[in-house]
């Protein structure tokens, strides 16, 4: 009997092990490169889904000129304010896309340009707060004619 | 050569939320083409760009290569008195440009 126990109490303790690894890990596993230049912005915070709004067209005709926007649900007061906005992708030469600073004196957490796609891939906007936690959305985008890294001038 | 176009209201109310656009003429040539004869064209893009408001910033941004030619950037700010924009954007190869918009606050 007390071995069955022993044996119980370590099957619930790996499971509960599981379940905790399974929270610590990304939604879906990104490229290397593209975790690295998140950990250089966050560095070992946790980031977590939610807050941010990215707008890509799912599917774009050009990949050179693609318009985003990125939006993040915030009061804007001085003592809860979005300070800055970081984009990523999966499959660019570079991981990096831009970093948008902003204030409480912005009003509204929202910046919008437009962007370059090598590839149909995954974009992610991550923000940070003036809270020191960070958020994300992302989103998977399908390019038919690819920004061309590789083109011939 | 560059110019810039900047779309920011004459006129607001105080403490009115507004959207101020800009758009700065720039190849933004990535560093990741090459010509025919095989030769890497060299980087050439706007690295950053800074929107200041009677002196004091309200807004920055870095930009990397994948952020499409002639840079387009939309943001929003909170007015509370007139005064002046003032844009500044700078590049690789000495790249500097600047502009600037006025707006009066009622």
């Amino acid at each position: 009997m007390h071995d069955q126990s022993t044996r119980r109490d370590f099957i619930a303790l790996a499971g509960s092990a599981a379940v905790f690894a399974v929270t610590l890990r990304p939604a879906e596993a990104t490229p290397a490169s593209m975790a690295a230049a998140i950990r250089s912005v966050v560095g070992g915070e946790p980031v977590k889904t939610g807050k941010v709004k990215l707008d890509v067209p799912p599917l774009v005709e050009n990949g050179n000129t693609v318009p985003m926007t990125v939006s993040v649900a915030s009061p804007m007061a001085p003592e809860d304010h979005v300070k800055s906005i970081h984009v990523f992708n999966e499959k660019n030469p570079q991981p990096n896309m831009g970093n948008f600073y902003l204030g409480p004196q912005a009003g509204r957490a929202q910046v919008s340009t437009r962007i370059r796609l090598a590839d149909s891939q995954k974009v992610v906007a991550i923000a940070k707060l003036s809270d020191g936690s960070f958020w994300s959305a992302s989103v998977d985008v399908v390019v038919t004619l690819a920004a061309c890294t590789d083109e011939v001038v | 050569m560059a110019s810039a176009l900047i779309n920011v209201p004459a006129k607001a109310k105080r403490g009115e939320i507004i959207e101020i656009k800009t758009l700065m003429s720039h190849i933004m040539e990535t560093g990741y083409r090459h010509t025919a004869s095989g030769e890497a064209v060299p980087r050439d893009i706007i690295t950053s760009f800074i929107c200041r408001f009677n002196g004091s910033e309200i807004f920055r941004a870095d930009l990397f290569p994948a952020i499409s030619a002639n840079p387009f950037m939309s943001f929003f700010t909170t007015v509370t008195e007139s005064g002046k924009f003032e844009f500044e954007w700078v590049g690789d190869n000495g790249f500097a440009e600047k502009a600037s918009a006025a707006i009066s606050v009622e």
